[in-house]
């Protein structure tokens, strides 16, 4: 069974088509990453698979999305469960104003857990995970905020690696950062590779390339191609594709 | 042409200026009344004797009576005001829907114009009689009724102010939350309202300094007897009403009994002064911290 | 029970308390709107509006109050809105970034937290006694007119805010001195904003009761008054007489008289809300 499918999926913002008809299915630990122009749909996309989409309150949807064969849609699904499955690390790095501490163990104090002794271990793998222990393992208790910003995106990686998530959802994770920054987020992007399936909208070209295994290439709504990444980047099947990756628009 | 211009610019600075003179004329105006019941009383004896009776045979001129019943039906009107305020400010803020928000703002706003005379009359003759069935014991003119009522009245200030905060939390924030799964209570409790903290302690400070100065609603239901007390269920005096009471009865200008209500005008002046500045003051620095 | 169980049912119990507090207050004003117009309908009539005060309730009316009322928001607006347009318009164009401003800014502040009782002791002492006015329609008014003051200035501001650099702009261009841009330019534009303004700062002066106690306006005049300097009656004064008399037929009396001061601010506040709807859409 594939970890994702998305079958005949459309989404509306009151009158306005922003995806049509979108199909495509997502292996486990894989990478996959989603480009296209700006206001083609891929964050409205991404956000479907953790139900962000449902604050705005305009938006309809038809279609199914399975996680593991499960509609996440479906009346019985409790969006809380759903997003601890799916993980979801924002553009811009958002953490919460408390301790580097309080910010990683945030998830796991919502479900109820209290035990110290948990909590420590979590924050240590976690932050160990998402490579950011060594710089700030002494610093657990400062805020969150005075960290560069490279590592409070890190922090927010290792914040939502505590929830032990199948599924991690980017969108757009380094382009607020430096390049040093970007580098160590693309490599951990390859290492959390082996444990998680990972969903990136980027709009990085190079990126795109070098860290995801399969891309799927979003225009005006629709999915225009949707392929091993190698193969799309090197021999796209679409003139919109080839245009697109070229640099002629977008 | 310029030498009209420059007259225009004189005039309008000019009635910018009235705005300074009127301050200045309350300062003054309280400072040199004031002075005159310092002459005769002690600053000291003012300050901490525990009996407030000017107008008895007795005399005694310690403002703590006045302050305590001015304190206790502010800490009542807070303590209706604050829960409530800030639950509907995350009400409407967090859950509600805009439609809704836009029905019911303009609504509670309406609790705001009604004047401060018909909630004193509101207090006596619905609210006390019905507190009064509750609590046998409490009496016709209490703490209690005036200081719930008062509480109603701030409410709109309470909330909206409150609201503000909690829109300046930005959206990021929000989903980071949800993003872990959080409910909307969780993200609400554990994240939005933490951040909005200094702004909601502003709502809290400007409603206790609008509390304190409220009249005719603790005139018409606290009472008229100063008493150094914390039972909200008997009649209490606060520096407002003294001053009401003093003013328009048939004390003679000029006498210390009639200086007592200026004692007690630079008493209330002071307090408001400072929970406005402190409010004031925490204003600007939340506006800087997501600037 | 699971915590997520656990989590979800407590969000679902505050949402109901959240719908539960926000529509208590609304709840409260409406029973108490309720008890005002049962108590005060019955003594409401022709006969109430028109007689003059007595100390018999039944043939109490609220004559001389009313006008009382009408003569202070008249005259309060006369004197409090020209000052309170000029110093708004002279802190929102001409005010630059100086020491003066700053003062000029928090003062301001200060001022619109200053309780009502203080103006009253202010009005007391400089227009009552200094300048021997007495308690009369002009005293009380002056008094008033400096505590909507600071609302009016704000809300200048905030009115002259809204109006787009743009407009400026194009009017400097053609040559306008600042003035001139303001007066054909600004205001009109920003005229929506600042009769709001006014208007919700004539309703709370309508509804002060406090200073106007403390500046001796008396609840017994038996006579309306005909000139700015004549002594008056208001209809705050007139209710707080009555609320504070022991006997029963007084409160039916308060209750109608309140029945007439809420139809005045509500009918001020919602001509307020409709203006301001109103402008709204002609805004670019």
């Amino acid at each position: 069974m594939p970890e994702l499918e998305v079958k005949h999926v459309n989404v509306y913002y009151g009158t306005n088509h922003v995806l049509q008809d979108i199909s495509m299915t997502i292996e486990a630990h894989t990478v996959t990453a989603l480009i296209g122009p700006s206001g083609c749909g891929k964050s409205t996309f991404l956000r479907l698979f953790n139900r962000m989409n449902d604050f705005i309150s305009d938006f309809r949807y038809e279609g199914s999305i399975l996680i593991q064969g499960q509609d996440i849609y479906a009346p019985q699904q409790a969006v809380e469960e759903l997003r601890k499955r799916v993980g979801m690390v924002f553009q811009r790095p958002n953490p919460f104003p408390k301790s580097i501490y309080d910010n990683v163990t945030y998830g796991l104090v919502l479900q109820g857990v209290r035990s110290k002794a948990v909590l420590d271990e979590v924050v240590e793998k976690s932050l160990r995970q998402a490579a950011l222990w060594e710089e700030v393992k002494n610093d657990l208790r400062k805020s969150a905020l005075a960290l560069s910003g490279g590592q409070q995106q890190r922090l927010c990686i290792a914040r939502v690696l505590a929830v032990e998530p199948h599924i991690l959802l980017m969108d757009e994770p380094a382009s607020a950062l430096d390049p040093i920054s970007t580098a160590k987020i693309e490599e951990l992007i390859y290492d959390l590779k082996q444990q998680y399936t990972i969903l990136i909208v980027t709009h990085n070209m190079q990126q795109a390339g070098r860290v995801s295994d399969k891309t799927a290439f979003f225009n005006y709504g629709h999915l225009i191609e949707y392929d091993d990444t190698g193969r799309l980047f090197t021999q796209p099947s679409h003139e919109q594709t080839q245009n697109y990756i070229t640099g002629r628009f977008g | 042409m310029k030498q009209r211009e420059r007259l225009i610019e004189a005039l309008l600075a000019l009635s910018a200026g009235i705005s300074v003179l009127t301050t200045g004329g309350i300062i003054v105006m309280l400072a040199v009344e004031a002075a005159h019941f310092f002459r005769q009383v002690p600053l000291g004896t003012f300050l901490t004797d525990t009996q407030w009776t000017p107008l008895f045979a007795d005399k005694h001129f310690g403002i703590l009576p006045l302050v305590a019943g001015t304190l206790l039906t502010t800490g009542v009107a807070i303590a209706v005001a604050l829960p409530l305020g800030l639950i509907i400010a995350i009400y409407l803020n967090e859950y509600a829907t805009v439609g809704f928000r836009n029905v019911i703002k303009p609504l509670l706003e309406v609790l705001a114009a009604v004047p401060t005379v018909v909630y004193g009359f509101f207090a006596l003759t619905v609210v006390t009689p019905f507190l009064q069935r509750l609590i046998p014991s409490m009496a016709g003119f209490n703490a209690l009724s005036a200081g719930s009522v008062m509480g109603i009245m701030i409410l709109p200030l309470v909330s909206s102010l409150s609201e503000d905060a909690l829109t300046a939390v930005p959206r990021a924030l929000r989903e980071a939350s949800y993003a872990l799964g959080a409910t909307r209570l969780q993200t609400a409790m554990r994240v939005v309202v933490p951040a909005a903290s200094s702004g909601i302690t502003v709502s809290v400070i400007l409603a206790i300094s609008r509390a304190v100065g409220e009249t005719m609603i603790v005139a018409i239901a606290a009472g008229q007897e100063p008493r150094l007390t914390a039972n909200p269920l008997v009649p209490v005096e606060t520096i407002t009403t003294y001053i009401v009471q003093v003013s328009s009865g048939d004390v003679a200008y000029g006498t210390l009994e009639y200086d007592t209500i200026f004692a007690a005008g630079i008493t209330l002046f002071i307090l408001t002064l400072v929970l406005n500045n402190v409010g004031y003051w925490f204003r600007q620095k939340f506006r800087e911290q997501y600037e | 029970m699971s915590n997520m169980t656990r989590n979800r049912l407590l969000d679902g119990a505050f949402r109901a308390v959240g719908l539960l507090a926000t529509m208590l207050g609304l709840l409260l004003l409406a029973v108490f709107l309720l008890d005002i117009l049962r108590t005060g309908l019955g003594r409401l009539n022709w006969q109430f509006l028109s007689a003059l005060p007595s100390r018999f309730p039944e043939r109490a009316g609220i004559y001389t109050a009313l006008l009382g009322t009408v003569w202070i928001m008249v005259l309060t607006a006369l004197i409090a809105v020209p000052v309170g347009l000029a110093a708004g318009v002279y802190l929102e164009e001409y005010g630059r970034k100086s020491r003066w401003s700053a003062l000029l800014e928090i003062n301001i502040t200060n001022l619109a937290g200053v309780p009502s009782v203080i103006y009253g002791l202010l009005g007391l002492n400089i227009f009552v006694r200094f300048l021997r006015m007495g308690s009369s329609v002009l005293a009380a008014s002056c008094t008033l007119a400096l505590l909507i003051l600071p609302i009016l200035i704000v809300a200048t501001r905030e009115a002259i805010r809204a109006v787009p650099k743009t407009l400026r702009e194009a009017s400097f261009a053609l040559g306008a001195t600042r003035w001139q841009t303001i007066w054909y330019q600004v205001l009109p534009a920003s005229m929506g904003g600042i009769l709001t303004g006014i208007i919700l700062a004539l309703s709370r002066a309508v509804g002060e009761t406090a200073p106007l106690l403390v500046l001796g306006v008396l609840a017994y005049v038996p006579f309306a008054p005909k000139s700015p300097l004549d002594e008056f009656s208001a209809l705050p004064v007139q209710i707080f007489n009555w609320i504070s008399r022991p006997q029963q037929a007084f409160s039916f009396n308060a209750a109608a008289a309140i029945i007439v001061l809420l139809l005045i601010t509500f009918g001020l506040n919602g001509l307020a809300i409709f203006l301001r709807n109103r402008w709204r859409r002609h805004l670019p």
